[in-house]
């Protein structure tokens, strides 16, 4: 109810407000940075190091948009945000986009006036199990404790699976995400569960993390991504393109690495690397601009390998993988 | 016959008191082994510090590490310190380019030097160098640390972060809400009806939300109702926000110390002549905040632990820049070292603050 409330706020305060300039492509290019909306803090996402430069799989999509853009993918200023101001911190033209964990709804999508430019992460509610257990898929879960923070549709989903599998459990309830792992550590429950991304990260606070395992169900979805204002449709473009200029490159096996000796290839590889047609111009940016994202962020696998796969997280590609390998990362053809 | 260890009756000497009442020993029987009661709850005190504190030394001092660059630094199995070794840079100066960093120290240096005078009882020109303080030193402080002139790079605010942010936004936030909260505390008590009714309306309207709306409300709504292109700073923002709640706080804390002062003070004064501003400023003001000084103080630390609020609008001020540093994958896990390091460090400052204030207290308790 109260989310409802806050979000009807949110929406008719927006609606008021939702003037700001259209071509935000032009006021980047102007200014000469692209301001990105991250967050305060999330592993693998947005995180930064003891030198306070920025990294993450969210961070990699500015960086992309300022190289496609620049050519220079360090032209990227960074807002780290929470989680309530971050809508409005994009409405109000604060930020040029935000790439902030930020789960595509149909509320967010509609009522607050957002688009969202893509999906770079698709994560989802899952479980988290000891090795010794012996479990290897969550319908064989039945009659366990389950460790949850209360008052979250984490709770929710995870009670609709098992009565829907009908199977038996208890909940078991906390306040705060670290008392979940606490409780999940000393044996207070069987199973710990909230979104899979988070899984990794909380896995790296247990006493032993690698008697841990995350399951492969995924019982909700939570498909994660690049939010950009409505109304702009080339801005909307050009954030949208640089996530799929990624995707495609992985797709295609260039990489920041063999980027060079890509050149010159099949007439697919050329026009994402610009050397046919002219995509750049329609999009309003370099004709280069895949080939410069690619050489100076990577393809989508690259960063995907250099902020999640690495320990500890250890996030393994499952649903994320290329829809050509039996995932369902999927990007339009450039052409 | 009187021998010499006989006396007549009421000349007997003083003798001291006998041991088991004085020294170490009556210490004991007094305060910790009076009753039953009080041997039981001493040896149930005792046990709990055994629980506590070897865990807790052993833990923060003889099993920790400290020195290293990564966490395979961290054998020992205590705290690891080599977090915060590594990082402090950061806690320090947040996302300040470290070239520049010089900048934040010598704008602190420069505040230390220029407040030592003021805490020495002999020197003459205080007023002058109080009114330096206020008024000159902010304009030098903004510009060696937003830079822009005098051939100083820009560092735009949100680079600003870490304890120097916390410092900045508690000292704005106590130097400024001063002044504007005793001009509300004058105000709520005036005569004159327009202002009376403002300043109580003032003081009514901020202190009745929590500084978590004001600050909420100043990062995130009030961007809203700004016209295209017209956007204020961030940390401005959030600077006028806190100053502004907390001068609400000060001018009732202030009204306090008016009320406590006897209206034969007020006639008296106005019966030599005085106006209005010199009877408050020589008669009932000194008197009046001499009274509240505790109150004061207490604002002022209460201030100075509201600032990590801050976090929630995306500024990492010290609190906000440990816990986001203690989510880089490197060092996840280490965030109770991070915790404990805070607290301390704001545990030093607050008791700074409250051991000035008593002092104070005691210089000032002059008369009565």
């Amino acid at each position: 109810m109260n989310k409802i409330t806050s979000t009807v706020m949110m929406a008719s305060l927006l609606a008021i407000s939702a003037s700001t300039s259209a071509a935000t492509l032009d006021d980047v290019i102007g200014k000469g940075f692209v301001q990105c909306g991250v967050s305060q803090g999330l592993p693998g996402f947005s995180q930064f190091d003891d030198k306070g430069n920025w990294s993450g799989v969210d961070v990699d999509i500015c960086r992309a948009m300022a190289a496609a853009i620049f050519n220079d993918s360090e032209a990227v200023k960074y807002t780290p945000l929470s989680a309530k101001e971050r809508f409005t911190a994009l409405q109000s033209g604060e930020i040029d986009v935000l790439s902030r964990n930020t789960t595509w709804t149909a509320t967010r999508d509609t009522a607050l006036g957002l688009n969202f430019a893509g999906v770079n992460y698709y994560d989802g509610q899952g479980f988290l199990v000891r090795k010794d257990l012996g479990v290897n898929d969550a319908l064989e879960l039945g009659g366990a404790a389950v460790c949850t923070q209360t008052g979250t549709t984490t709770e929710l989903n995870v009670s609709d699976y098992f009565r829907a599998n009908n199977l038996e459990y208890t909940i078991v309830a906390y306040e705060k995400a670290d008392e979940v792992v606490a409780a999940y550590d000393a044996g207070r429950c069987d199973v710990y569960t909230t979104d899979q991304s988070g899984l990794y990260a909380q896995r790296t606070k247990l006493k032993d993390p690698s008697a841990h395992k995350v399951l492969p169900n995924v019982i909700s979805k939570e498909p994660l991504g690049p939010v950009v204002r409505q109304g702009d449709d080339q801005w909307f473009n050009v954030t949208r393109w640089s996530l799929f200029c990624m995707i495609n490159a992985e797709e295609m096996g260039v990489t920041s690495k063999n980027i060079k000796s890509k050149m010159g290839g099949d007439p697919a590889t050329k026009r994402l690397l610009g050397e046919e047609g002219s995509f750049g111009e329609n999009l309003g940016v370099s004709p280069t601009w895949c080939a410069n994202i690619v050489s100076q962020v990577g393809n989508y696998g690259e960063s995907f390998a250099r902020n999640l796969s690495v320990p500890p997280l250890n996030i393994s590609r499952g649903v994320n993988e290329l829809w050509s390998k039996g995932g369902i990362q999927y990007a339009p053809p450039i052409r | 016959m009187a021998t010499e260890n006989q006396y007549l009756p009421g000349l007997h000497p003083d003798l001291p008191p006998p041991p088991s009442e004085i020294g170490v020993i009556g210490w004991l029987r007094h305060n910790l082994l009076a009753s039953k009661t009080d041997i039981f709850l001493t040896i149930f005190a005792i046990y709990l510090i055994y629980l506590l504190i070897p865990p807790v030394i052993s833990w923060a001092f003889f099993n920790a590490d400290l020195i290293g660059n990564t966490r395979e630094a961290c054998t020992s199995g205590g705290a690891c310190w080599v977090f915060i070794n590594v990082r402090i840079g950061q806690f320090m100066y947040g996302f300040y380019p470290v070239e520049e960093r010089w900048r934040i120290d010598i704008t602190f240096l420069l505040l230390v030097a220029l407040m030592i005078p003021m805490f020495i009882d002999s020197f003459r020109y205080k007023a002058w160098l109080g009114a330096f303080i206020l008024l000159v030193f902010p304009v030098i402080g903004f510009y060696l640390l937003a830079g822009g002139s005098f051939g100083l790079v820009v560092v735009d605010t949100p680079r600003w972060g870490g304890l120097s942010l916390t410092l900045i936004i508690a000292i704005v936030g106590i130097v400024a809400s001063f002044p504007i909260g005793l001009m509300l505390a004058l105000g709520r008590r005036s005569k004159m009806p327009a202002v009376s009714a403002f300043c109580t309306g003032f003081i009514e309207l901020w202190r009745g939300v929590p500084l978590i709306t004001v600050l909420f409300m100043s990062s995130v709504m009030f961007p809203l109702f700004l016209p295209d292109g017209v956007n204020f700073d961030k940390l401005v923002r959030a600077l006028v926000g806190v100053t502004l709640f907390s001068a609400a706080y000060m001018a009732e804390t202030v009204r306090g110390g008016l009320q406590a002062i006897p209206r034969g003070q007020y006639e008296a004064a106005e019966a030599l002549g005085l106006s209005y501003w010199k009877y408050m400023a020589f008669i009932v003001l000194p008197q009046a905040l001499k009274h509240v000084i505790p109150g004061i103080v207490g604002n002022f630390i209460g201030l100075f632990k509201d600032t990590t609020l801050v976090l929630i609008i995306g500024l990492f001020d010290f609190l906000g820049i440990v816990q986001a540093a203690s989510t880089d994958p490197k060092w996840l896990g280490y965030s109770i070292e991070g915790y404990v390091f805070c607290a301390f460090v704001y545990w030093i400052f607050c008791f700074s603050m409250s051991q000035y204030s008593q002092s104070v207290e005691r210089k000032l308790h002059t008369g009565h």
